[in-house]
């Protein structure tokens, strides 16, 4: 049974739908990707998830558990950790409480102690900068600190929107190792909605082909590396 | 030179009132992006409220403190009940739904409480403890808007409550992507305005004597502190509002007296934001294309 | 946006509305006239106040202002220089232009809510600034003017209830079309464009300061033929007539008659001079209370106004219409 099965779905926002028919899964520890161009319908994908885009077809389940009709808050809770598109940094508030705002729907103590302690590990840049104002961060910097904030839920499943963008290819390749970490490590579920299509299929187990709001292809992420129209396309080699 | 002391603290006195209903209009201001209209209102029935609980027997600081936590309930019933329904409606809506809730409030106020003017008690004696200048009331309103203040500032800076306020405040969004229940944040934010401003009335009361149109001048210049310090900015909403009451004070003694005061302290408010739109402390507009 | 373009039905609508407003003080007692008279008063200011604020985006909490400056310009020229009523109307318009085109310029640093406090100080600041010492030569101080009511002219065999009525009438469809040519030309369309996207109106070559420093001139100027009019009817003229509540009518009166609409402005102007008799006769007892549940009756109901509800049921009751005329068709085939 995998750990977020998507079946049929389709929505959008106001009257249009976005989304035709998207089926795909993530298993229990695994990573996802989706790939496919600006506007294909990525981040529509991820704002359906967490209650954020009108759905007028199809079934979302976590953890054999429904998805359709509830709140993003009740979502989140659930264990979902949703990093979005722009980061969504809470700029006025330091580096830490940032953090701890992550944490806000926890109440056992040690363990947010722990969790601080183990995304200090992983981003020990943030650690230097915690009772720094967010704002003052740099772009890689405000990346790292989106991923762990949202790691502070001690989420089973994590999605990311295109963590890679505007940031410098130094500071991608840090990221996408982190990411690789956390899921040996912490178990954590990953579902990566990406343009960098070369870097998502190196990290990812299984790929989905986004074009405008459709699936096209899917397959193992070794596969579609493989496949003419993707290497083309989106590889550029 | 006394005279001018004189004015001076009394102007501060009155400034910590509007500070304080400066602060109440900023913490709504900053989750939902409205000036409540009907702040002063809200906080003249709490005022009728307490005045209500004294003239039943009950002594002046429980009475104080029931009326703060009536309050909280007060404000927050109104945000679920109507202000919910209206969120997402353009600006102008709302005003009118802010009025609606004014005119409202102070004719039922009226139609309970009658219209004849009452006197409110001050907790304070009545001789000056702290020298001539000042009497005992105005230096107790500055100290109790001291402490409110004070304890705003423990509670948003040290408390998780008090951060996911923030949070919401900034970034509606991602506070509901870190799970915070972003809806009952406002509600909250509206209690607690709805409480701040109740202060604010009880300390005013004895000042302007009680009757339901008695918040209408203090409101106008809580909220012409609010946008002068900057309206997105707490710290500048109550130097905005010490700047404010000393002004007023000093305009009425010494430059027009007291029947233009209002007018031309106005005018110099306006005169100030042509020349600083944002406020003194505010922060700068980022508009996109 | 309605009101742009004319089609038959629209033409057929507004021509019935029309004579129903000129045979109105024919069938109505003369203190009806003189309230239905007011409505076309307030019309006429709401107007202006829409163009600027609904249709300009700039929002005013301060129009009762240039209304009382247009009902003392009318009446010192009345009652101290003895010019004939009619030639005021155009003079007060003129002064109020003049005037709202001077604060239009400060109220060009301003956006949302501190304009809205700027133009707010404006009205509150109006009664204290009639009362003042130094103009009471003028403005009658305290006490006010009283000015006289005009006769019917050419011997006409009408009251001077219903004359006034009709005189009013006269300016107001003026105005209305004066509005609609204004509306739906250039101008009109650099003032919504202004309100819309700033600055992609400033890019596209629109000279944003002069069209918003126009707009708000052109919008006193109606408040102050409004004034004026209103003055004639009302036949007095004292500061406490224009406290801050009458340009907090006003701004009501575009909200719930429809905001950037030209039929809005009579269903407002309808609410505010009406809905607080009616709150009265409900209760003695806390009548704006009653008005209160009004408002937000009105704004939870017609979110868009009085005129996008209009607008809503006509659409649907046309829609259903060409349905059963369609299955009448098919039938017969």
């Amino acid at each position: 049974m995998p750990l977020l099965e998507v079946s049929g779905l389709s929505g959008g926002y106001g009257a249009t739908d976005i989304l035709h028919d998207v089926s795909f899964s993530v298993e229990q520890a695994g990573i996802t990707t989706i790939l496919g161009a600006n506007g294909a319908g990525k981040t529509s994908v991820l704002r359906a998830l967490c209650g954020m885009l009108r759905v007028s077809d199809g079934s979302m389940s976590f953890a054999e558990q429904k998805l359709n009709g509830r709140a993003t808050e009740t979502i989140v809770r659930m264990g979902i950790g949703h990093v979005p598109d722009g980061r969504g940094t809470f700029l006025n508030l330091t580096t830490e409480e940032n953090l701890r705002v992550g944490a806000m729907t926890r109440s056992d103590k040690a363990g947010i102690t722990e969790d601080f302690e183990r995304v200090y590990g992983y981003f020990p840049r943030l650690k230097e900068r915690r009772h720094q104002q967010a704002g003052t961060l740099s772009g890689g910097e405000q990346q790292m600190l989106a991923i762990s904030r949202a790691l502070m839920l001690r989420p089973r499943l994590l999605l990311l929107d295109e963590p890679s963008f505007g940031l410098a290819p130094l500071v991608v390749q840090d990221i996408f190792r982190i990411m690789r970490t956390i899921n040996d490590e912490q178990k954590v579920a990953i579902l990566l909605v990406e343009q960098n299509a070369s870097l998502a299929l190196e990290l990812a187990d299984a790929a989905y082909l986004l074009e405008t709001g459709k699936v096209v292809m899917s397959g193992p992420a070794r596969e579609l590396r493989e496949a003419e129209s993707v290497r083309r396309s989106y590889l550029g080699y | 030179m006394e005279a001018f002391l004189h004015q001076v603290f009394s102007g501060l006195a009155n400034g910590a009132i509007y500070a304080s209903l400066a602060l109440a209009l900023v913490m709504i201001y900053q989750s939902t992006h409205h000036i409540n209209f009907a702040q002063g209102e809200m906080a003249m029935f709490s005022t009728y409220l307490a005045w209500a609980m004294i003239n039943a027997g009950y002594p002046y600081w429980i009475a104080f403190g029931l009326t703060v936590v009536a309050s909280f309930f007060i404000g927050l019933t109104i945000e679920r009940v109507i202000v919910r329904r209206v969120a997402g409606a353009p600006i102008l809506t709302l005003v009118v739904v802010f009025i609606a809730l004014l005119v409202i409030l102070n004719s039922i106020t009226g139609w309970i409480f009658t219209y004849t003017i009452k006197v409110f008690p001050s907790p304070f004696p009545e001789q000056p403890l702290f020298g001539p200048y000042i009497s005992s009331h105005e230096a107790g309103v500055v100290g109790v808007s001291l402490v409110v203040l004070l304890l705003l500032f423990l509670f948003f800076r040290f408390t998780t409550l008090g951060l996911a306020m923030r949070a919401t405040a900034e970034n509606a969004l991602s506070s509901r992507l870190s799970g915070i229940r972003v809806g009952w944040m406002l509600a909250l934010g509206w209690g607690l305005a709805a409480s701040i401003g109740a202060i604010a009335g009880m300390m005013v009361a004895p000042i302007v004597y009680l009757d339901p149109n008695m918040m209408s001048g203090i409101l106008l210049y809580g909220i012409a502190a609010a946008l002068m310090g900057g309206i997105d900015n707490p710290f500048g909403a109550v130097v905005g509002g010490l700047i404010v009451g000393v002004l007023e004070n000093l305009m009425g003694a010494y430059v027009v007296g007291t029947e233009l005061k209002l007018t031309v302290a106005l005018m110099l408010i306006i005169g100030v934001l042509i020349f600083k739109p944002t406020g003194l402390f505010g922060r700068h507009f980022v508009t996109r294309v | 946006m309605d009101g742009m373009h004319v089609n038959k039905t629209r033409l057929i609508v507004i021509g019935i509305a029309v004579l129903v407003a000129f045979l109105l003080p024919f069938v109505v007692g003369s203190y009806r006239v003189f309230q239905f008279n007011l409505v076309l008063v307030y019309a006429i200011v709401l107007l202006g106040l829409n163009m600027l604020t609904g249709y300009n985006g700039q929002i005013s909490l301060g129009h009762g202002a240039f209304y009382a400056i247009g009902a003392y310009v009318a009446a010192i020229m009345m009652d101290k220089l003895g010019v004939p009523y009619w030639a005021t109307v155009p003079a007060a318009g003129l002064v109020c232009f003049v005037a709202g085109f001077l604060f239009g310029f400060p109220a060009l640093r301003l956006h949302g809510h501190y304009l809205a406090l700027a133009t707010f100080a404006l009205g509150i600041s109006m009664p204290q600034i009639l009362k003042y010492k130094g103009l009471e030569h003028w403005t009658g101080g305290v006490q006010g003017i009283v000015i006289l009511k005009p006769q019917a002219p050419f011997g006409l065999n009408v009251s001077q209830d219903q004359w006034l009525y009709l005189f009013s009438l006269f300016v107001a469809l003026f105005m209305f079309w004066l509005a609609w040519n204004i509306l739906r030309g250039r101008i009109g369309r650099a003032m919504v464009a202004i309100r819309d996207h700033p600055i992609a109106a400033e890019a596209m070559g629109i000279n944003v300061a002069a069209v918003k420093t126009l707009t708000f001139g052109v919008s006193a100027l109606y408040a102050g033929v409004g004034g004026a009019l209103g003055a004639i009817v009302v036949q007095f003229v004292a500061p406490d007539s224009f406290v801050a509540l009458v340009s907090i009518s006003f701004l009501i009166g575009i909200v719930i008659g429809g905001l950037a609409s030209i039929s809005g402005v009579i269903y407002g102007a309808i609410f505010i001079q009406f809905v607080p008799n009616i709150a009265d006769e409900i209760s003695k007892a806390a009548p704006w209370a009653v008005y209160g549940l009004f408002l937000l009756a009105f704004v939870f109901l017609a979110p868009k106004g009085v005129a996008g509800l209009v607008q809503l049921l006509w659409g649907k009751a046309e829609a259903s219409w060409k349905r059963t005329r369609a299955q009448k068709t098919t039938l017969q085939s």
